[in-house]
């Protein structure tokens, strides 16, 4: 459990998180959803103390993180960027390897995660272990980048525009075969995204922000059926449609005929 | 062709020397090169984590790197002294500016997301710098130890000056001696050597994954390794310690004649004669060679040991002149001989000394001495023609030209013009040959050794005579080249051995055949 309590975060004169406070439970993926400039990676990075937040603190299980050492903490937390940061000069194997190694797990243990973490993402090991990133599509790249966040089974993971930097075809295939993890039951996962789509895909909970303050909080559903702004209902606006249609059973036309009624309404 | 046969021959006959010499060189290059990145790479870490201090640190190393090589060296004779401690540590200095910036730029240059994905791994500030910074940023501190390595084999050749061995000692003396395979047979093992490393560390700096760290894990070893070449260049023996320069090393009428003729056998180091005499000053040397009217021999307070065996032929200064020239203009022959047998040896010392120690122009020097014999003129019309006159880069060369251009402008009506500072013999005998300057001050056992080269017998049966070299020379001179030797102007600037005054005296030695003595008593 991740509590987020009254976090502020300043650089100069400008403020990227102002005073936010939030909880995120054991299991659940919270996505922080917004334009750029909006602060969610700055949040996202003050969890694992990437930057640290001129007033609030922030626990996990109870724990507040500054009272740890922060490499431990860091070790208990996967983290995957956008654009991979991938050690150029580590081999995948390697690569994935990286927090198993800093917590000296012996090296056939490391050996069997490496080999299983590659299958679950669809890399053949033979292929690929030995290979360096350069040698990698970015979609590629990307799943590796995933299975050494996932590598030393931390609890939480933590997730910087994870697939923003793909294009739409790798993105969704990526995306389908994360979704689909066996090891992320049980994972609390913080997810990063401005892409709505990508948010009512993926998130138990969304947090939309804007300008450093979180608009609304609440499922998919309810930022969607229920916005409690203009703002909220604006930002929604362009993907209403799909968003709500992907929502309908199959073959229930009605629902189906009333929900383009109702965008079309709406548009005019 | 010739020539490379003869350079051919000459690297073979000296290929026990050329070896030392090239592992000298490698050594002192490399112990240097260890000891700049020993210090310069955590530096160069440091003031990536410290930026306000990359500045400064650069700029420090930055100034050191302008200071020009022969200076610096000269800087640390009274502080080290002379051999390898200060080559080393000039070389040093030399090498840290390349591995500090190329530290501080290759690890400023690790991709930012890389190095955040190191910090949200966890790994420790350690673990980032020794497993993603340094290792990414391997090929920009290579490129710098490259560079480094470099500038060490080069400057490296000036540690020669201060008797710390090298390839430079083939080079000096070559350059002093006028022989081009000697210059040769140090300059290209030199280019070699540094060509060849250049190109190892460059396949050092491409590898990549494995060959990398293997290649970090290597570097040491092999830094220890090729430091260890380096052997102290001074034999054992003797209590006393000789600094002869390269060309004396290398002349019959020096070291050679020396062993040959009186026995001598003195632990030996080869040294710049730009730092010999404070060297011997400072009690870092208790012999050197130097010249019989330097004037450093009385600021320093020096003794020539008496040549009783006659060993270094006689080096009467006299002007050398284009047969055309006097031709020409036939008033400057009598005019240009006032001079002759006016100047002795302890009165070229003290106007030399005047030049290098009192600070007094050569001009001013050569105006009171002419004054002082009631030779100076008004100056005439100066519209009769233009006489050129040359001469050496050092001081007593600049003294006696101001004075022949004195006397040329009070007693004709001719106009003097003046190339002084030309590098060294054989370039004021080709700009005489050529006509570029038409007269200039040289000595007889110059003309004889650097320029005629006689057979070896021919040169020992006129050495020890004064008036048998000069005949010889003139001789030559006029038959071969159209050059006219006026009359010697007295004094005799000849390769002499010399010692501390106050050691001389406590050791009671006079001559050379004392030293000798002196040095077979004590073994």
């Amino acid at each position: 459990m991740i509590e987020i309590k009254n976090i502020t975060k300043t650089f100069g004169a400008f403020t990227a998180v102002d005073n936010i406070s939030f909880t995120v439970e054991e299991g659940e993926t919270v996505v922080f959803l917004g334009s750029s400039g909006s602060g969610k990676t700055t949040l996202l990075k003050m969890i694992n103390r990437l930057l640290e937040p001129d007033s609030g603190e922030i626990l996990i299980d109870g724990r507040r993180v500054v009272d740890q050492r922060v490499e431990d903490l860091r070790r208990k937390m996967g983290y995957v960027f956008q654009n991979t940061g991938l050690f150029p000069h580590y081999t995948i194997g390697e690569n994935i390897a990286t927090v198993p190694r800093l917590l000296r797990w012996d090296r056939q243990r490391i050996e069997q995660r490496t080999t299983t973490l590659l299958e679950k993402l669809q890399l053949s090991p033979a292929q690929y272990l030995a290979a360096y990133p350069r040698e990698l599509s970015g979609g590629q790249q990307q799943r590796v980048g995933i299975a050494r966040a996932l590598a030393a089974d931390p609890p939480i993971l933590l997730m910087d525009e994870p697939f923003g930097a793909l294009d739409p075809i790798t993105r969704s295939n990526v995306r389908k075969d994360f979704k689909e993890l066996d090891e992320l039951r049980s994972k609390t996962i913080v997810l990063v995204t401005h892409d709505i789509q990508e948010a009512f895909e993926l998130a138990d909970r969304i947090l939309l922000m804007d300008k450093g303050r979180i608009v609304q909080q609440g499922t998919p559903d309810e930022l969607l059926f229920k916005p409690g702004s203009d703002y909220v209902r604006q930002f929604l606006q362009e993907q209403r449609f799909q968003l709500e249609a992907e929502r309908i059973a199959p073959g229930d036309y009605p629902a189906l005929i009333r929900a383009f009624d109702h965008f079309k309404t709406r548009e005019s | 062709m010739e020539q490379h046969e003869s350079l051919w021959l000459f690297m073979q006959q000296q290929s026990g020397k050329l070896l030392q010499q090239t592992i000298q060189h490698i050594g002192l290059t490399f112990i240097s090169l260890s000891i700049a990145i020993l210090i310069g790479l955590p530096l160069g870490i440091y003031i990536t984590r410290n930026r306000r201090l990359a500045g400064i640190v650069l700029g420090v190393a930055g100034i050191l790197q302008t200071i020009p090589s022969i200076a610096l060296l000269g800087f640390m004779i009274p502080i080290l002294g002379i051999g390898p401690i200060p080559a080393i540590t000039a070389l040093f200095l030399y090498a840290l500016l390349p591995v500090i910036r190329n530290t501080y730029e290759g690890i400023n240059g690790v991709d930012a997301g890389v190095r955040e994905a190191a910090i949200a791994m966890g790994m420790t500030p350690f673990q980032r710098l020794v497993r993603v910074e340094l290792v990414l940023a391997f090929p920009v501190i290579m490129a710098g130890i490259r560079t480094a390595t470099v500038i060490n084999v080069g400057v490296g050749t000036l540690a020669a000056y201060i008797a710390a061995g090298g390839l430079g000692e083939f080079i000096f003396g070559g350059i002093a001696l006028n022989n081009t395979n000697m210059i040769l047979a140090g300059a290209i093992p030199a280019a070699l050597l540094a060509i060849l490393l250049d190109f190892l560390l460059s396949l050092v700096q491409h590898t990549g994954g494995r060959g990398r760290r293997r290649a970090i894990a290597l570097l040491p070893v092999a830094l220890l390794v090729f430091s260890s070449f380096y052997v102290l260049p001074v034999g054992g023996g003797s209590r006393l310690l000789a600094g002869f320069t390269p060309e004396f090393m290398g002349r019959r009428d020096g070291d050679i004649g020396l062993r040959a003729e009186y026995g001598l056998h003195i632990r030996t180091v080869v040294i710049s004669d730009a730092v010999m005499y404070k060297a011997i000053y400072n009690h870092k040397l208790d012999v050197i060679s130097g010249y019989s009217t330097d004037g450093r021999l009385k600021a320093y307070d020096l003794i020539v040991l008496n040549d009783d065996k006659k060993i270094f032929p006689p080096y009467y200064a006299a002007p050398v002149i284009r047969k055309e020239v006097l031709t020409k203009y036939p008033e400057l022959g009598p005019v240009l001989n006032k001079l002759a047998g006016k100047i002795n040896d302890s009165l070229m010392t003290l106007l030399n000394y005047k030049a290098e120690y009192e600070g007094q122009s050569p001009e001013q020097i050569a105006r009171d001495f002419l004054t002082g014999q009631g030779l100076y003129h008004v100056p005439g019309t100066g519209d009769k023609g233009t006489v050129v006159l040359g001469s050496k880069i050092f001081p007593e060369q600049y003294i006696l030209t101001d004075m022949y251009a004195m006397l040329i402008r009070g007693y004709t009506d001719l106009k003097v013009e003046s190339k002084t500072g030309l590098g060294g013999t054989k370039i004021c005998f080709e700009a005489l040959t050529h006509g570029q300057i038409d007269m200039y001050p040289e000595y007889t056992g110059t003309a004889l050794l650097a320029i005629l080269q006689p057979s070896p017998d021919v040169a020992a049966r006129l050495a020890a005579n004064r008036d048998s070299v000069y005949n010889y020379v003139s001789q030559r001179f006029d038959r071969e080249y159209g050059l006219t030797w006026l009359e010697p102007i007295g004094f005799n600037n000849a390769y002499a051995l010399m010692m501390r005054r106050s050691q001389a005296r406590q050791l009671g030695i006079l001559s050379i055949s004392d030293l000798a003595n002196y040095l077979k008593k004590e073994r």
